[in-house]
């Protein structure tokens, strides 16, 4: 039995409370709803471990200078919804190719624009993984409970600090604003994942040279090491690199974290891990697609729920271990089939029939609803 | 090579990416006379965007981070907040930041944040090909106002006073000692302070605007144009005769942002200490 204490709160709180357990010292922020409870949460909280919290003039600033404070040493984050997400896509690319570890959460609501503020939906499921420029990988964890946003902050800062990459949380408006009881396990019960640190004195370093785990080691600033730290494609001594140059640091940036998803994906299966019938979900949807497993239960109908936790990079193998024997998928998601289409492409049989539950306008799908569709759409 | 060089360049990323007769490598050398004066080599961060200018900080060895188009001051505000003990010093130029990295600068003045920001100014988008500025003097013909520019130029020092800026300066590429010395008052000042370099670009500049792209003639022009006007209340005189005025116009004590915020976190802790409990 883990020690820790249990306290009912929201799932943006959580996520606040997680941030400062794992050592996150610089937040950077804009208000935007329904964000806005960890901007809220980190400016009263930092202050009483010698952190900063700072509100930006904007999304990009506020990204741009967690990644700033990354490289200055601090574990450091930022939380945004749709719009102000759109914003920071030019700096989570920046994050991406200067290496800097950092946790951006993004509490999904309605898009496109400023589409429904207060309302929730999955649209950004694409945008996490393909919002900025050119050839990338990062990770994107889902929560579901307001518990998987407090395990999921931890999660993220220990994966950003070991593969140097900028984690996203997809959260969406209902997890972040749900309130429900949260198990905060004592700083001692939980493992933090320190930075990797050069091995070599300052005149032996080569920045951009990586382990063969892909990963380079990170000094922070003023330690000697007077680093370059460029955007572009480089080479390993941290200047404009020319095109094998340019090409290896690409094809590093985007294996050192696909080489390596065994140490992060995440698939779950509720209920019948044998049932015939299968849904897919991921984020808040997976709370409904639980009930409705029960409900059928009850009625006698054999039923599974494939909960994607780590959505990208996308777990192929996971998933498609997890809808293995399964003849009729339904894919349940708030947007007008993203994740639907990634299972398309796993799972490329076609006697499999593939079908989309989807809600989208703010209106969260109820238990009931799924039954309900398999029925109708038999 | 000079000493400075042989001291503070990464010399295996030379040559300098400058076009011949540019002013940036004039402000590597004035700007490393101040570092060396004052030896802040360690601790030392410089800040960049996007842009000829931006390329000024990669060339010395010091900690250096070159970021995106316009982005360099917040990404130097997360510098100075993780380790407030650090001198952060942003080099930027007049597109980077004053029209796409503009609200930074107004911002980061207004916190009285403690860095220097430098923005070197050639009227022109140079790395680009020679397009409009918002630094380009109304008329200008520029590749992208063929027919000459119809859009009034931005001060940036105005701004940076408007904003709260707490030391506001310019100088040009022709006034090096001048800058070296603004460079280490800078350094030194503990709030946001703002130095302006009027600066040579003989290849777009000079050949699009000036009427020449011979370097010497480009450096003669910001010599027969800047006029030292340290008295900031007689800059409009100046601009009036279509000249620029160059000096250190402004130097003011103003509490400084992170000093600020370490003594907030200190009493905000004894408060919560008293109370009892960390809320």
């Amino acid at each position: 039995m883990k020690k820790g204490r249990v306290k009912v709160m929201l799932g943006n709180e959580a996520c606040v409370e997680a941030a400062l357990l794992a050592g996150c010292r610089f937040y950077a922020g804009y208000p935007i709803t329904p964000a806005t409870e960890i901007l809220e949460g980190m400016s009263r909280r930092l202050p009483l471990v010698d952190g900063l919290c700072i509100q930006m003039e904007d999304e990009i600033s506020a990204l741009v200078s967690v990644v700033g404070a990354s490289w200055g040493g601090d574990k450091s984050m930022t939380a945004t919804s749709g719009p102000g997400f759109c914003l920071m896509q030019e700096a989570v690319g920046l994050a991406v190719a200067v290496e800097a570890p950092c946790v951006i959460v993004n509490v999904q609501r309605g898009g496109p624009a400023s589409g429904q503020s207060t309302s929730t939906a999955q649209g950004d499921f694409y945008q996490a993984r393909y919002g900025s420029n050119g050839d990338y990988s990062l990770i994107v964890l889902c929560p579901s409970t307001a518990q998987e946003m407090f395990d999921h902050t931890i999660k993220a800062f220990n994966l950003s600090e070991r593969f140097r990459t900028p984690v996203i949380i997809l959260s969406d408006e209902v997890v972040g604003h749900i309130r429900e009881k949260v198990f905060i396990p004592d700083a001692e019960e939980l493992t933090f994942v320190p930075r990797k640190r050069p091995t070599v004195p300052p005149e032996e370093f080569l920045p951009w040279k990586a382990d063969a785990d892909g990963i380079p080691a990170m000094p922070d600033f003023n330690t000697g090491y007077k680093v370059p730290v460029i955007s572009q494609a480089k080479s390993l001594d941290g200047n404009r690199g020319n095109a094998k140059e340019a090409d290896e640091n690409i094809r590093r940036i985007v294996s050192k974290i696909e080489d390596h998803m065994d140490e992060f994906a995440e698939v779950q299966v509720y209920g019948d891990e044998k049932a015939e019938t299968a849904f897919v979900t991921f984020g808040s949807v997976t709370r409904a697609a639980r009930s409705a497993v029960d409900m059928g239960r009850e009625k006698g109908l054999a039923l599974r729920s494939v909960e994607v936790k780590t959505v990208w990079p996308f777990p192929d193998d996971l998933v498609r271990r997890a809808l293995a024997g399964a003849k009729r998928i339904v894919v349940a998601e708030m947007n007008l089939g993203m994740i639907k289409r990634e299972i398309e492409r796993v799972i490329r049989q076609p006697e499999i029939k593939i079908e989309l539950f989807s809600k989208i306008g703010g209106i969260y799908p109820q238990p009931q609803e799924f039954l309900r569709f398999l029925e109708e759409k038999r | 090579m000079n000493p400075l060089g042989e001291k503070y360049l990464r010399k295996s990323f030379l040559p300098f990416l400058f076009c011949p007769g540019c002013g940036d490598g004039m402000i590597v050398q004035s700007f490393l006379q101040a570092v060396d004066e004052l030896g802040v080599a360690d601790d030392l961060v410089l800040a960049a965007g996007i842009g000829c200018s931006a390329w000024i900080p990669v060339y010395m060895h010091f900690d250096v981070f070159k970021g995106l188009h316009g982005r360099a001051i917040p990404a130097a505000i997360g510098l100075k907040a993780s380790r407030p003990s650090r001198k952060v010093v942003v080099f930027t130029g007049d597109g980077d930041g004053l029209a796409i990295g503009g609200l930074h600068l107004m911002h980061a003045a207004r916190r009285n944040i403690d860095m220097t920001v430098v923005i070197v100014n050639n009227q022109i988008y140079a790395m680009t090909g020679g397009q409009v500025a918002p630094s380009t003097g109304v008329g200008s013909r520029t590749q992208t106002t063929p027919y000459g520019n119809l859009e009034k130029p931005l001060d940036g020092c105005k701004i940076a006073i408007a904003a709260g800026a707490t030391m506001v300066s310019r100088w040009s590429t022709a006034h090096t000692r001048q800058l070296t010395k603004s460079f280490e008052k800078a350094i030194n000042h503990k709030g946001f302070s703002f130095i302006e370099i009027m600066s040579q670009c003989p290849v777009q500049t000079g050949r699009y605007i000036l009427g020449s792209g011979v370097p010497k003639y480009n450096l003669q022009w910001l010599k027969d144009n800047c006029v030292v006007t340290k008295d900031y209340s007689q800059w409009g005189e100046v601009e009036a005769q279509g000249k620029i005025p160059v000096g250190d116009v402004l130097q003011i004590e103003k509490p400084e942002y992170m000093e600020e915020v370490l003594k907030m976190n200190q009493k905000v802790k004894e408060e919560a200490k008293a109370k009892g409990g960390d809320r």
